[in-house]
């Protein structure tokens, strides 16, 4: 089953909530998918039969400038197929529905997500940093960080 | 230069030596130095064979200690992060005195690779701690390793112990002078 196939299936049993296929066929396919819902497609694709996407393999942050994404990289173990999500939130008050009860492997990577990209998890039960200090300030791979002068009186640039 | 040479000395031979103390303390601190190993990042994998028994570190008389409080120094090898950089310095600062800090690769020494755009990276542990002795390398072979560590051996056996108080003065009335 390829990206193609999910993207109808989906289609044909979320409507609107599923937006379109992006990227370059063959490999390089990706479903985008309407923020609010991303829990409950993920849902489906994990327990749907045809799907059986078990495995989330990654899940990353995105900084595309004018709004903030997420990136899920789906696996499933018994069909050995891959399908890729996207979604977007916007740069001010970035919110995305939680999958960590769906997969238990997104709590740390949403965690690093809201680290690196200030990207809030609704839902997540321990929303805090996980690779910087918890006082930290700012969101370190957003395109616009720039590094700060001191923390806690050490002095951080060379 | 070694002590024990001093006995085949034709002035000294019969079992006597004439020396100072503060030699003799100072051979017996320089040769059985415990440490704290402070790994952070890939120079404590180097450190590991320096220290398996094809380099055998003990050879110097060191001992690894779990302890800041048994230890005589202190190895910060890899990469301080920001979140790291604090407990470096309690960990320092728990050592009892006399004490050395051994700096271990790149990261440890200036912030290595990660000089420019490592927002979390302290640029060289010697921002936060008096640093002995600098060990270059990305990471450092186990033998540069054995020289950091000979070359602190002879920092220690040149050190002055004794009248730690009177030397001090006088250097202040020097500077104040």
């Amino acid at each position: 089953m390829n990206t193609q196939e999910i993207f109808e299936v989906l289609k044909e049993k979320f409507g609107d909530t599923i937006l379109e296929v992006t990227g370059e066929a063959p490999s390089d396919l990706s479903i985008n998918v309407v923020t609010e819902k991303i829990a409950d497609v993920c849902l489906f694709l994990r327990d749907t039969e045809i799907m059986n996407f078990d495995y989330l393999s990654c899940l990353s942050g995105m900084d595309y400038k004018d709004s903030l994404g997420v990136v899920y990289h789906l696996y499933s173990t018994i069909n050995h197929q891959t399908v890729v999500l996207k979604v977007k939130t916007n740069r001010e008050n970035p919110s995305v529905p939680t999958v960590e009860r769906i997969w238990k492997t997104a709590n740390w990577h949403e965690r690093e997500a809201y680290d690196m990209y200030g990207i809030q998890f609704a839902g997540h039960p321990n929303m805090i940093r996980i690779l910087t200090c918890y006082d930290w300030e700012g969101w370190p791979l957003r395109k616009d960080y720039k590094t700060p002068e001191a923390y806690h009186g050490i002095k951080v640039p060379y | 230069m070694g002590l024990l040479d001093r006995l085949d000395n034709p002035f000294e031979g019969g079992g006597i030596i004439l020396g100072k103390v503060e030699d003799l303390l100072n051979w017996g601190r320089s040769k059985s130095d415990w440490y704290l190993h402070f790994g952070l990042a890939c120079c404590a994998i180097e450190f590991m064979a320096a220290n398996a028994s094809h380099f055998d570190f003990m050879r110097f008389g060191t001992i690894p200690r779990p302890s800041p409080r048994q230890a005589d120094f202190i190895i910060v090898s890899g990469t301080v992060t920001m979140k790291m950089a604090e407990r470096v310095i309690r960990l320092y600062e728990q050592m009892a005195e006399p004490k050395y800090v051994l700096s271990m690769g790149s990261c440890a020494n200036s912030g290595g690779p990660y000089w420019e755009h490592g927002y979390h990276v302290l640029k060289g542990v010697d921002r936060i701690i008096p640093v002995d002795v600098y060990i270059p390398g990305c990471p450092p072979r186990p033998e540069a390793f054995f020289e950091g560590m000979v070359k602190l051996q002879k920092k220690i056996n040149e050190q002055q112990i004794f009248n730690k108080r009177k030397r001090l003065e006088e250097e202040d009335k020097k500077l104040s002078a």
